[in-house]
C-alpha cells in the first residue's frame, strides 16, 4: 500500500534538498517545516523520514524534545502570552488567564472555530515592554488586562 | 553628500513593536511629500536601551531625544526639525510628567553611568549597512589579527584585556582559545551561544539586532586564531529580527571580501552559518547546545572532554557567548590596554544588564564592571515603580540567587555576585518590590526548571519536581516547617549530583531566598497569610463596612460575581465563592476592600 501522501511546497522541497546534504540539519528542515504547516503534521514527519533516510523515531525524539515545534494544528491566530520573569512579575499570569476566560480555552486548546489558541512562552525578548504578548507576528506591549478584548476582538475579522 | 538631518529611528524588538516601522515609513513619507527628501537621511539603528520610553527617534547633529513618538509624530518632525530647523519640543525626554523641562541628552540619568563598549554600536548605526560599521573602526580588529598578528599575539592580547566570558561562567576567553589550539585535530569550530534563554534578559538580541558584524568579526578572528573554518551561530527561533539581521550581515561581509574564502586576500578563509534553537533553554548549556548543533536531543554530556578538546563533532571548539565576542572585536581594535582599563583588578570592562521588573526605567544598560547595583537601580533605572520598597533583585535567572537591600553597595563583579549567593550570569537583572513574594517566585523559577530539565538524569529530574510540589504547598498553606528542611536538603543533593548547572544551580533561587526571607516562608505555613497578597490560596478579601457607601462598582466588575449588597448599603464578598481576582480591591475608590 502506498504510505499517504501530503503536498509539500516547491519551497519547501527545495529546501530539504538543499540542507538534508549539510550535518545536523535535522532541525532547521523542522523549523522549516513547521514554518509551512504551523506545526509538525505526522504526514510532514513520515515524508521527511523517507526524504532524508532518518527513523521516523529519531525525528520524533527531537520533535517533542523541543518546545517550539508543535505536533498539533494551532489557531489561526496563535496568541503568545510571555510568562518570562519580568512579565509574570508585572501580571502576565493574569493576562493568561484572562485571554483564555475570554476565548473560553483550556491550555493549548483551540477556539470551535479554529481561529485562536494561547500559548504560554518564555521570554520574547522586548522585557521591557512587559507585559507582553504575541498574535501572529505582531508584538503587543505593556498590556492591561481590560484591553484584551478588544485586541482580541481585532483577529476575529481577519 | 551631507544631509541636514539625520534621524535615527530605534529598530530594536521593542521599540519594533510599538510601531517604530510605521514611525519610520512615515518619516520617508512626510519627508518626501514636504520635499525635503535630500536634506533628511532616516535611518533604523539598533536598540537606544530605553526600552521603558520607547519608541525613540534621535534627530542630528542637534541630538534631540525624542521619546514616546508615534507614528503621527513623524509629519511634526520633519515640518519642524527639517524644514524649519526647530526641534519638537514636546516630545523631547522629559525627567518627570509634571515638569516641561526637557533635558539634553548627555544629561538624561539614564545614559549618565553607563559605558557602551559592547552596545557602542546600538542606536548610531545602521545595523543592516556594512560601510556604518566599518565608519566606525568595524574589522580593523580582523586586519589587524590577519596581517599583524599570529594567532599567538591574538592570545597575547586577549590575556592582556583580561576579558571572561560574558555567557554565565566567566572563563578566560584567552585560555578557552589557546585550550582549543593545542588540542590536536585538523577540523576545528567556532560557535556563538546566541540561545539567551533566560526568561528576562535581551541584551544578545539586542546587541545582535544593533551590531550583527561585531559578532561576525570577532568569531572569524576566533577562527583565524585557533584554525578553524567554520562557525555556526546558535540562536533562537524566537528572535526572527535578530537572524534576519545577521543573515543581512553575513551575505554584506561575503561580498566585501571579509568573510569566506580568502579573507582580504589574506588566504585564510571562514565560513559561517546560522542554526536556530528551537526553545530549549538546556541548549544555552554549551555541551547541550553542541548536541542541538548536531541536529540531536539538546541534552548535555558529562565533562570533561571540555569542547575545547573535544566539541562538535568531536572536534575542538571555541563555545562564546554573544557579548563576549562583541568584547572581542573592540578590543582587537583599540588594544588591550584601553580595555584592561575599564572595569576592576580581576572582572575587567563593562557588562550589559537587562534592567526589568519593578524598576521605572526598564531598559538595557551597559555599565563599567565595578558598579554598583545601588548606581544601577537608583541612578540609571530611576529607582522603584510606584515608589514602593525594594525587595531584591535576581541576577543570573533560574541558576540565580536574590540580591537583598543591604548589599545593594557591593560593587559588580564575578566574584561578589557569587559572594552573595547569586552569579552573574548572562545578564538579567530583575527587580522585585514588596508586592512580589518569594514563595511565589521560587515556584515561578522551579516551574521553570521542571519545564526546562531535559531529563537525563535523577537529581535534576525528580529533584526539581519534588521541590516544585512542595513550594506549591508552602503556597497553598499546608506546608510545614519540615518542608523547608526538605527543600535544603534536595536543594544540595541537586547541586551535588546534577550533571549539568541546569540542575545544578536550580535550587539557587529557593535557597537564597530561605536564607534571606525565612520569616516569609515561616508566615505562609504557621499564619497561612502571604503579605505581598501574591499566593491566591491565602488571600482574603473583605469588604469595610464602615468605609464602604455601597457604590456598587465593585459587584459589577466582579467577574464570578460573588458579591451583594443594597444601593448605597454596604456590599458583602461571598467568601465562598471568590476567585480571588482582586477586581474588587482594584475598583474601590474608598478604600474599603481589604485585602488580607
Ligand atoms: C542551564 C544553562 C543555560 C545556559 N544558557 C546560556 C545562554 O543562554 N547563553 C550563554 O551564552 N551561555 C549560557 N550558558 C553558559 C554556557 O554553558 C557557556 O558557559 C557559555 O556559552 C560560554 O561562553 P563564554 O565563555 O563566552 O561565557 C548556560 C549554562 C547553563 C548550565
Ligand atoms: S542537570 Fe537537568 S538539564 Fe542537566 S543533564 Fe541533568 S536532567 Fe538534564
Ligand atoms: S466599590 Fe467599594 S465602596 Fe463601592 S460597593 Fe464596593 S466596597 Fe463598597
Ligand atoms: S520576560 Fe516577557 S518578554 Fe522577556
Amino acid at each position: 500500500m502506498p504510505a499517504a501522501q501530503i503536498e509539500f511546497s516547491k519551497e519547501l522541497t527545495a529546501f530539504i534538498d538543499e540542507w538534508k546534504a549539510k550535518p545536523g540539519s535535522l532541525i532547521m528542515m523542522l523549523h522549516r517545516i513547521q514554518e509551512e504547516f504551523g506545526f509538525i503534521p505526522r504526514l510532514a514527519a513520515e515524508r521527511l523520514s523517507r526524504s532524508v533516510g532518518l527513523p521516523l523515531a529519531k525525528i520524533y525524539g527531537v520533535v517533542t524534545f523541543y518546545h517550539f515545534f508543535k505536533t498539533t494544528k494551532p489557531g489561526k491566530h496563535r496568541i503568545a502570552v510571555c510568562l518570562g520573569t519580568a512579565c509574570y512579575l508585572r501580571g502576565a499570569q493574569d493576562l493568561v488567564d484572562e485571554a483564555r476566560a475570554i476565548l473560553n480555552l483550556k491550555d493549548e486548546e483551540v477556539t470551535d472555530d479554529g481561529l485562536f489558541s494561547i500559548d504560554e512562552v518564555r521570554c520574547l525578548g522586548c522585557c521591557g515592554l512587559a507585559p507582553v504578548l504575541m498574535i501572529g507576528n505582531e508584538v503587543y506591549g505593556k498590556v492591561e488586562k481590560d484591553a484584551l478584548p478588544e485586541i482580541i476582538a481585532k483577529y476575529r475579522e481577519i | 553628500m551631507a544631509y541636514k538631518n539625520y534621524i535615527l529611528v530605534c529598530g530594536g524588538t521593542g521599540c519594533e513593536s510599538a510601531k517604530a516601522n510605521e514611525i519610520f515609513t512615515t518619516l520617508h513619507h512626510e519627508a518626501e511629500a514636504q520635499g525635503v527628501k535630500n536634506d533628511v537621511q532616516i535611518v533604523k539603528t539598533g536598540c537606544f536601551g530605553f526600552c521603558e520610553k520607547g519608541p525613540i527617534v534621535k534627530v542630528l547633529p542637534q541630538e534631540s531625544f525624542y521619546v514616546e513618538v508615534r507614528p503621527e509624530d513623524a509629519k511634526e518632525i520633519i515640518a519642524e526639525q527639517v524644514v524649519k530647523g526647530r526641534e519638537v519640543k514636546r516630545l523631547l525626554y522629559k525627567k518627570n510628567a509634571k515638569t516641561s523641562d526637557t533635558v539634553k541628552l548627555e544629561d538624561i540619568e539614564f545614559y549618565q553611568k553607563q559605558f557602551r563598549i559592547v552596545l557602542r554600536n546600538c542606536g548610531v548605526i545602521n545595523p543592516e549597512n556594512i560601510d556604518e560599521y566599518i565608519a566606525r573602526e568595524g574589522y580593523t580588529g580582523l586586519e589587524r589579527a590577519l596581517f599583524a598578528m599570529k594567532p599567538e599575539g591574538v592570545i597575547q592580547e586577549l590575556k592582556a584585556s583580561g576579558l571572561r566570558g560574558r555567557g554565565g561562567a566567566g572563563f578566560p576567553t584567552w585560555l578557552k582559545w589557546d585550550l582549543t589550539i593545542k588540542a590536536k585535530g585538523d577540523t576545528k569550530y567556532v560557535v556563538c551561544n546566541a540561545d539567551e534563554g533566560d526568561p528576562g534578559a535581551y541584551m544578545n538580541r539586542s546587541t545582535i539586532e544593533g551590531d550583527p558584524h561585531s559578532i561576525l568579526e570577532a568569531m572569524t578572528i576566533c577562527g583565524y586564531t585557533i584554525g578553524a573554518h567554520k562557525g555556526y551561530i546558535y540562536i533562537r527561533a524566537e528572535y526572527p529580527l535578530a537572524i534576519e539581521r545577521l543573515k543581512i550581515a553575513i551575505k554584506q561581509a561575503k561580498e566585501y571580501g571579509l568573510l569566506g574564502d580568502d579573507i582580504l586576500g589574506s588566504g585564510y578563509s571562514f565560513d559561517l552559518e546560522i542554526r536556530l534553537g528551537a526553545g530549549a533553554f538546556v541548549c544555552g548549556e554549551e555541551t547541550a547546545l553542541l548536541q542541538s548543533l548536531e541536529g540531536k536531543r539538546g541534552m548535555p554530556v558529562p565533562k570533561p572532554p571540555f569542547p575545547a578538546v573535544s566539541g562538535l563533532w568531536k572536534k575542538p571548539t571555541v563555545i562564546n557567548n554573544v557579548e563576549t565576542y562583541a568584547n572581542v572585536s573592540v578590543i582587537m581594535a583599540k588594544g588591550a590596554e584601553w580595555f584592561a582599563k575599564i572595569g576592576t583588578e580581576k572582572s575587567k570592562g563593562t557588562k550589559t544588564f537587562a534592567l526589568t521588573g519593578k524598576i521605572n526605567n526598564s531598559g538595557l544598560v551597559e555599565v563599567p564592571m565595578g558598579t554598583t547595583l545601588r548606581e544601577i537601580i537608583y541612578d540609571i533605572g530611576g529607582g522603584i515603580r510606584g515608589g514602593k520598597a525594594l525587595k531584591g533583585v535576581q541576577t543570573g535567572g533560574p541558576s540565580g540567587g536574590i540580591i537583598t537591600a543591604e548589599s545593594l553597595d557591593q560593587p559588580i563583579t564575578y566574584e561578589s555576585l557569587s559572594a552573595l549567593g547569586s552569579m552573574m550570569g548572562s545578564g538579567g537583572m530583575i527587580v522585585m518590590d514588596e508586592d512580589d513574594c518569594v514563595v511565589d517566585i521560587s515556584k515561578f523559577y522551579m516551574a521553570f526548571c521542571v519545564d526546562e530539565s531535559c531529563g537525563k538524569c535523577a537529581p535534576c529530574r525528580i529533584g526539581t519536581s519534588q521541590m516544585h510540589a512542595i513550594l506549591d504547598k508552602i503556597s497553598k498553606g499546608t506546608g510545614t516547617e519540615d518542608d523547608l528542611l526538605k527543600l535544603e536538603k534536595i536543594g544540595k543533593a541537586m547541586t551535588k549530583a546534577s550533571l549539568c548547572l541546569l540542575g545544578g544551580s536550580a535550587a539557587n533561587p529557593t535557597s537564597s531566598t530561605l536564607r534571606h526571607f525565612r520569616e516569609e516562608y515561616l508566615e505562609h505555613i504557621r499564619d497561612h497569610k502571604c503579605r505581598a497578597g501574591k499566593c491566591k490560596d491565602l488571600v482574603v478579601y473583605e469588604i469595610d463596612p464602615v468605609k464602604c457607601i455601597g457604590c456598587g462598582l465593585c459587584a459589577r466588575k466582579c467577574p464570578v460575581p460573588c458579591i451583594a449588597g443594597e444601593k448605597k448599603k454596604a456590599h458583602v464578598i461571598d467568601k465562598a465563592r471568590c476567585v480571588k481576582c482582586g477586581e474588587c480591591f482594584k475598583a474601590c475608590k474608598f478604600g474599603a476592600v481589604n485585602k488580607k
